[in-house]
């Protein structure tokens, strides 16, 4: 190296040394030392003991654990591909050539614009069992089919029962897909319209354009948004935590993995056990996604390769 | 190079500025300045900003800095571990075994000792609700106690002696019969008192049927036969009254702090709540709403006369307290009788203190406040359990409850799954007190 060359170096460095002091100081610190406080019984004030693997046996053997994991693979199992198909069902419909097209995509986007918080409140009203406006558009339905077949069918309460809880979160989170329908839109827009033509000329439907042109150029896009998606739901926790006033909801159906570590951490001082099950959703997520690359490699097209 | 001098000049001006900015900006020969973090807003927080105001009048030492702190728990929890915890905080009495156990409070035994504040001078609950492991920890702010409150006018409705409350579960009971009611297609629009409303103590109904909820040493008692008893009285109600109509009645009622509270609306007759409930009435209940004060009834009045919860706000100093004396003289100021009926008085609360002066009664606009300070010292008095496992005994408790309301386990069932979960978590921590006793101990025995 000359000295014209070390001296680009350090300015270089220089320059990016925001960046790369942020990165040590707030990403890879707080990631080792939860790495290191998973192994300890640190209860933030106290000095940290080491234990071992304690935290981990003990997280493995509990109950209340799993059924956050298990709820949060539920929850991803649905919200994930619904969203994904109601936002590109959104994002092709936008696309199409209708007047007032910018208002229907304003209008689209705007319940995105709205903070977590916000809409978790307004959600939980909406899913109100006895006074909100789903179930007051479910009763005339129910009660349609309870008189012509002779059913009991009664409206849920959404959030209060075990079984309808999660569904009222998936359905919460349809509501503000606005981001991913605007990433979806500009990949749409990315795609060459002489395909469409030539295709067109061979006689080319709309659902044989989709499937053939559409979705193979824009699959990066779809795949960006599935990582997002997996990510996102991975770690859902305004929402649910708000929902239920920092409780885990009927039978724990709205205890996740992120309320559990959150739970831990800051209200039962278990911020050891807390920084393992950081540990382990880091291990989740980080496999999931290397699955979903692996599995994409073959049907994720990217044109400049 | 003229670009690296440039460079050296912008980061030393930088640095400057955030040494700069990190300054002790506290005026020498001046008055010690605290910090004092308070958890209330609105009207509480106004209340206590009278007694800084008069602290900071009555002497020219020390100066009081008060600023209203919300999620305090937990923010202050994060200032001690980094080192800037303000001088003084107020708490509530059932963080107080956690923040104590985790070394993160200043033991006031040598100064109420010093001052001659002792037990005597207060209601004894309060001073005992102050102690974890022998040691003094806080001292009370404004005191809470539960009782009945019932709505008269629904009494009257239903053919019921509004000045004869309900004395025993039994009665209270035969009241709810009498104050149900469904509209034309069945569903419930009143009701006499239901357990989950609203909801704030679900774990300490067992208080009423003679159960507790740990031994005061090494057992959790979860199980025990008088809460499965309690339980099953929770049971009932789905049973009664079916569980989906309970959840959607339930999901019918607005906010707490707000016009549509369901015992203003007339949906619930009977409620398990403070004295604080009498801002909440002037504030949001109907011109015409009238209401009465009894002890809640216990299960058997006999072995268990008034029974009730007693909570505190509680005023500590942080471990590592860059001023714990000037924080004390605060704190013993609050603590003085004039001053602290005077913030009960604007909170509308009862004085903690042994002794309260006749004024007092005459100018507290709640006509039952008197009710609530004997239910402070009855012997059946309960607090929640002073154990470092609390809030996740808590969470398990309503959990628990949870499952019983919405008929989806046995009362059997959950509370050995409780007894069992918090059992072990009780045990990890005394092992955790183990570890760090005679450390703990030694320095907290340090003057």
């Amino acid at each position: 190296m000359t000295r014209m060359e070390k001296k680009k170096l350090i300015s270089g460095l220089l320059f990016i040394s925001p960046w790369i002091l942020g990165f040590l100081i707030f990403s890879v610190y707080p990631v080792l030392s939860s790495l290191y406080y998973s192994f300890c019984d640190y209860s933030v004030l106290s000095p940290a003991v080491w234990v071992g693997p304690e935290n981990y046996h003990t997280l493995f053997n509990d109950e209340v654990f799993w059924k956050s994991i298990s709820n949060t693979v539920f929850f991803a199992a649905f919200a994930i591909p619904m969203g994904m198909v109601l936002s590109l069902s959104l994002a092709i419909l936008l696309n199409c050539k209708v007047p007032f097209r910018g208002a229907f995509r304003t209008i689209f986007f705007l319940p995105s614009l709205v903070p977590m918080v916000c809409l978790a409140v307004l959600w939980q009203w909406m899913l109100n069992g006895d006074l909100g406006l789903i179930n007051n558009a479910i009763r005339p339905l129910l009660n349609t089919v309870n008189e012509n077949f002779g059913t009991q069918l009664t409206a849920p309460n959404w959030l209060q029962e075990a079984a309808y809880a999660k569904w009222g979160l998936i359905f919460t989170g349809l509501w503000g897909v606005g981001h991913a329908v605007v990433i979806y839109l500009a990949g749409l827009q990315g795609v060459p319209q002489h395909l469409y033509e030539s295709a067109e000329i061979d006689g080319a439907g709309f659902w044989v354009k989709t499937r053939h042109i559409t979705l193979p150029i824009i699959s990066p896009v779809i795949y960006f948004n599935t990582i997002m998606g997996l990510i996102g739901t991975f770690q859902v926790f305004a929402v649910p935590y708000v929902m239920t006033g920092g409780g885990d909801g009927p039978e724990r159906s709205l205890l996740f993995m992120a309320t559990y570590l959150y739970q831990n951490a800051f209200d039962y001082w278990n911020m050891g056990y807390a920084c393992a099950i950081g540990i382990v959703m880091f291990v989740i997520i980080l496999t999931l996604t290397y699955i979903a690359t692996k599995l994409s490699e073959r049907h994720v097209y990217y044109e400049g390769k | 190079m003229p670009l690296t001098r440039k460079l050296k000049t912008l980061l030393l001006c930088s640095l400057s500025v955030i040494l700069i900015s990190c300054g002790n900006s506290e005026k020498e020969n001046g008055p010690v300045v605290i910090r004092y973090w308070e958890k209330w807003n609105g009207f509480e927080a106004d209340a206590m900003r009278l007694i800084v105001d008069d602290f900071n009048a009555s002497q020219d030492e020390i100066f009081v800095e008060y600023s209203s702190v919300s999620q305090i728990d937990r923010r202050l929890m994060l200032a001690i571990a980094g080192g800037i915890p303000p001088d003084v905080a107020g708490l509530w009495n059932h963080a107080l075994p956690v923040y104590a156990e985790n070394n993160a409070l200043t033991p006031l035994n040598r100064y109420t000792e010093a001052a001659g504040i002792g037990r005597e001078d207060y209601i004894s609950i309060y001073w005992d609700m102050c102690t974890h492991r022998n040691y003094l920890w806080a001292l009370p702010s404004t005191p809470a106690s539960t009782a009945l409150i019932y709505n008269k006018k629904m009494f009257r409705e239903a053919g019921l002696d509004p000045e004869r409350p309900p004395r025993s579960i039994a009665e209270l009971e035969a009241y709810n019969a009498k104050l149900m009611k469904r509209d034309e297609s069945g569903r419930l629009i009143a009701c006499g008192h239901i357990p989950a409303e609203p909801g704030w103590w679900s774990p300490n109904w067992v208080y009423w049927f003679g159960g507790d909820l740990w031994d005061g040493a090494e057992t959790i008692t979860a199980d025990s036969p008088e809460n499965i008893e309690a339980y099953r009285w929770v049971q009932s109600y789905p049973e009664r009254f079916g569980a989906r109509d309970l959840m959607s009645f339930k999901d019918g009622f607005g906010n707490f702090a707000s016009p549509q509270n369901p015992f203003f609306t007339g949906r619930v007759a009977m409620v398990l709540q403070g004295p604080w409930i009498y801002n909440f009435i002037k504030n949001y209940a109907p011109e015409d709403f009238e209401w009465g004060v009894a002890p809640f009834p216990s299960v058997n009045p006999e072995l268990f006369p008034n029974v009730t919860l007693v909570e505190s706000d509680i005023l500590v100093i942080p471990a590592g307290a860059e001023h714990p004396d000037e924080a004390f003289a605060f704190i013993q100021f609050v603590n003085s009788q004039v001053e602290m009926e005077k913030l009960c008085l604007a909170q509308r609360k009862f004085s903690p203190l042994a002794e309260t002066s006749a004024g007092f009664f005459e100018e507290h606009p709640n006509p039952y406040i008197g009710e609530f300070i004997d239910l402070a010292k009855s012997p059946q008095a309960k607090t929640l359990p002073g154990t470092t496992v609390w809030s996740l005994y808590a969470n398990e408790m309503r959990q628990a409850f949870g499952s019983v309301w919405t008929q989806t386990a046995t009362t059997e069932e959950v509370l050995s799954e409780v007894q069992i979960r918090m059992q072990e978590n009780f045990d990890h921590r005394a092992r955790r007190w183990k570890r760090m006793e005679e450390t703990l101990l030694t320095e907290w025995e340090k003057p």
